[in-house]
């Protein structure tokens, strides 16, 4: 009887130990604070700091004219900064109504769809560097590099790109871009492969990663989550699909879903999307093959399109829409609108306000990375301090989108 | 189930909600609620839990500020129905002086940072939440810097001074 409550007093009298995983620490990948409460080698609870690399985007697009916001939406999720870009310009296509010609459409869908490959195949070759597989990591990026040179070949830069104008591209596609996706499109599936081959059925990478951070697609969708980690939870919502933009309904994909919503159902969901990705590349290089339309790569909307250069000189009304243009001078429709695209990590929507002038009034981001981060310390509960690395690195948390 | 259109749902608000409803449009493709301040978690709360409809995704929501207007601040909530494919945003706007809104925490658990940050940017409370403290920015920061009236930068500047284009400055007053 005596034993029994000293053995009990001893529990009451338990200390857990207060451990400061970040901000800056080897292992997550990005600037990350939590703080976790640990039994041993188990995690109790967490409590998440976050923004530590805030730099108050909502803030400043209210003092940019609509063109020059495009460089802080790159700064959100930089591993898919295309997909950004391109949906901040729908954002403010949908809002002045510019119609688009299909051949932009697709243009736009194979950068996204490059940008979806690059994201993910971060994220997966990250899980498999936090299981202890560097091999996978250092092999893919030959393919993301190739990603870049095409992004680089489009609009000169890289990480951050700024592709793209608003009403479509700033200059159509060269041939290097198109010999350079036919050589990604050829040597890209046998990586990927070779990738897959390495981690998919590998013993001890299932073993990590199965039942490792799972969650329940009820509370997935009462976090509202969205994107892979939504897909793996098993529902099957993508807003390519629920709501189609920049002609996404032509084409024919699949959405992989999962069934547990662990880091392994999450690491095979974006593996399935970025073969996905693929065959809808491959629609879209045929679909452009094929439209009577050769040559052309923005809409017609003088008043927000900047004229080439050689017109500025030689003609009056493309100086003056140059003028108008860069001066913000143009006027815009008064109103609301939200845009949402399926960025790498799910519906990263806009929701724009204008008041007619040249500034947005209002712009806020609908950031999925921070909305889903919100789920981390219930899903690393109970977990080992390893797994809960695991759990970050699979739920792709982006730093500069968390942030904003 | 049949998919219930926005007329359908307006009428089911308005007969639950009356006069709560202050007024209904659709922006391009959005349709648009004005929802009188305190009922606006109700609404949602009945939209939730509707079987017609199930809005069980809150896509997003923000604070909102209209300096010069007679209700300056404003909160707007985006919820989604992923069964019907049908997403409605709700706004409600209020005073200063009554700066607090019922948390919708007890129905999303994602409303939790979503709302946080509102608070961090704009200084709207909201009761019922458990952890209602700054998100983004630093804990002891004493205004709310998503407000129009402070500047985003340094006052002596006056290179990027909006009246240089021959325009009033872009909706912000300068504080001098």
């Amino acid at each position: 009887m005596e034993l029994s409550t000293d053995i009990k007093s001893q529990q009451e009298k338990k200390q857990y130990t207060t451990l400061n995983l970040g901000p800056i620490h080897p292992a997550t990948h990005g600037i990350f604070q939590n703080v976790l409460t640990m039994d041993g080698e188990i995690i109790i609870d967490a409590v998440s700091t976050i923004g530590y690399i805030h730099r108050a985007f909502e803030k400043l697009a209210e003092h940019k004219p609509f063109y020059q916001v495009t460089p802080l939406t790159d700064r959100m999720n930089y591993c898919s900064s295309p997909i950004n870009n391109l949906g901040w310009y729908m954002t403010v296509e949908k809002l002045i109504k510019a119609e688009l010609p299909k051949r932009v459409d697709y243009m736009r869908v194979i950068i996204m769809e490059l940008a979806r490959i690059s994201d993910h195949l971060v994220c997966n070759s990250v899980i498999g560097v936090d299981t202890g597989a560097m091999t996978g990591f250092l092999y893919v990026f030959q393919w993301r590099e190739l990603i870049y040179e095409i992004y680089e070949e489009i609009c000169g830069a890289r990480l951050t790109t700024n592709i793209g104008r608003i009403g479509g591209f700033e200059r159509d596609f060269n041939d290097v871009v198109w010999k350079k996706l036919d050589r990604f499109l050829r040597e890209f599936p046998a990586g990927l492969k070779e990738f897959e081959k390495l981690l998919v059925r590998n013993r001890i990478f299932m073993d990590r990663t199965i039942g490792c951070g799972g969650i329940s697609a009820e509370r997935a969708l009462n976090y509202s989550f969205a994107g892979p980690n939504l897909r793996a939870a098993g529902v099957d919502y993508d807003v390519r699909q629920m709501n189609p933009y920049s002609s996404y309904e032509d084409f024919e994909f699949e959405i992989p879903i999962g069934t547990n919503g662990d880091t392994y159902d999450r690491f095979m969901v974006r593996e399935e999307e970025m073969w996905q990705s693929l065959s809808i590349i491959r629609q879209a290089v045929d679909k452009i093959k094929n439209l009577p339309d050769k040559k052309s790569f923005h809409a017609d909307i003088p008043s927000f399109y900047l004229p080439p250069k050689e017109e500025v000189y030689n003609n009056m009304e493309a100086l003056i829409y140059h003028f108008k243009i860069v001066m913000g001078e143009t006027d815009v429709p008064i109103g609301e609108v939200y845009h949402c695209v399926e960025g790498g990590n799910g519906e990263l929507g806009y929701y724009l306000v204008s008041d007619g002038g040249r500034l947005p009034f209002r712009l806020h981001f609908r950031r999925p990375c921070f909305i889903y981060y919100q789920a981390y310390p219930e899903m690393i509960r109970g977990s080992f301090l390893s797994d809960a690395i695991l759990t970050l690195s699979s739920m792709n948390v982006i730093a500069g989108e968390l942030d904003s | 189930m049949n998919k219930p259109d926005v007329s359908q749902i307006a009428e089911a608000l308005k007969e639950k909600f009356g006069k709560a409803i202050l007024s209904q449009e659709q922006l391009y493709d959005f349709p648009d609620f004005i929802v009188d301040k305190n009922t606006v978690s109700d609404v949602i709360r009945f939209l939730f839990d509707d079987e017609r409809f199930q809005f069980r995704f809150l896509t997003t929501l923000c604070g909102l500020h209209f300096p010069g207007t007679e209700k300056p601040f404003a909160i707007m909530y985006q919820v989604h129905s992923l069964i019907h494919n049908l997403r409605l945003r709700f706004k409600a706007f209020t005073t200063i002086d009554d700066l607090e809104f019922d948390s919708l925490t007890p129905i999303f658990s994602g409303a939790n940072w979503m709302e946080r940050e509102t608070y961090d940017f704009y200084g709207i409370q909201f009761k019922g939440h458990p952890n209602l403290k700054r998100i983004l920015n630093v804990d002891d920061m004493d205004y709310f810097p998503m407000r129009k009236e402070y500047p985003v930068e340094d006052l002596t500047r006056y290179d990027k001074d909006d009246t240089m284009f021959g325009r009033e400055s872009a909706g912000f007053k300068k504080l001098i």
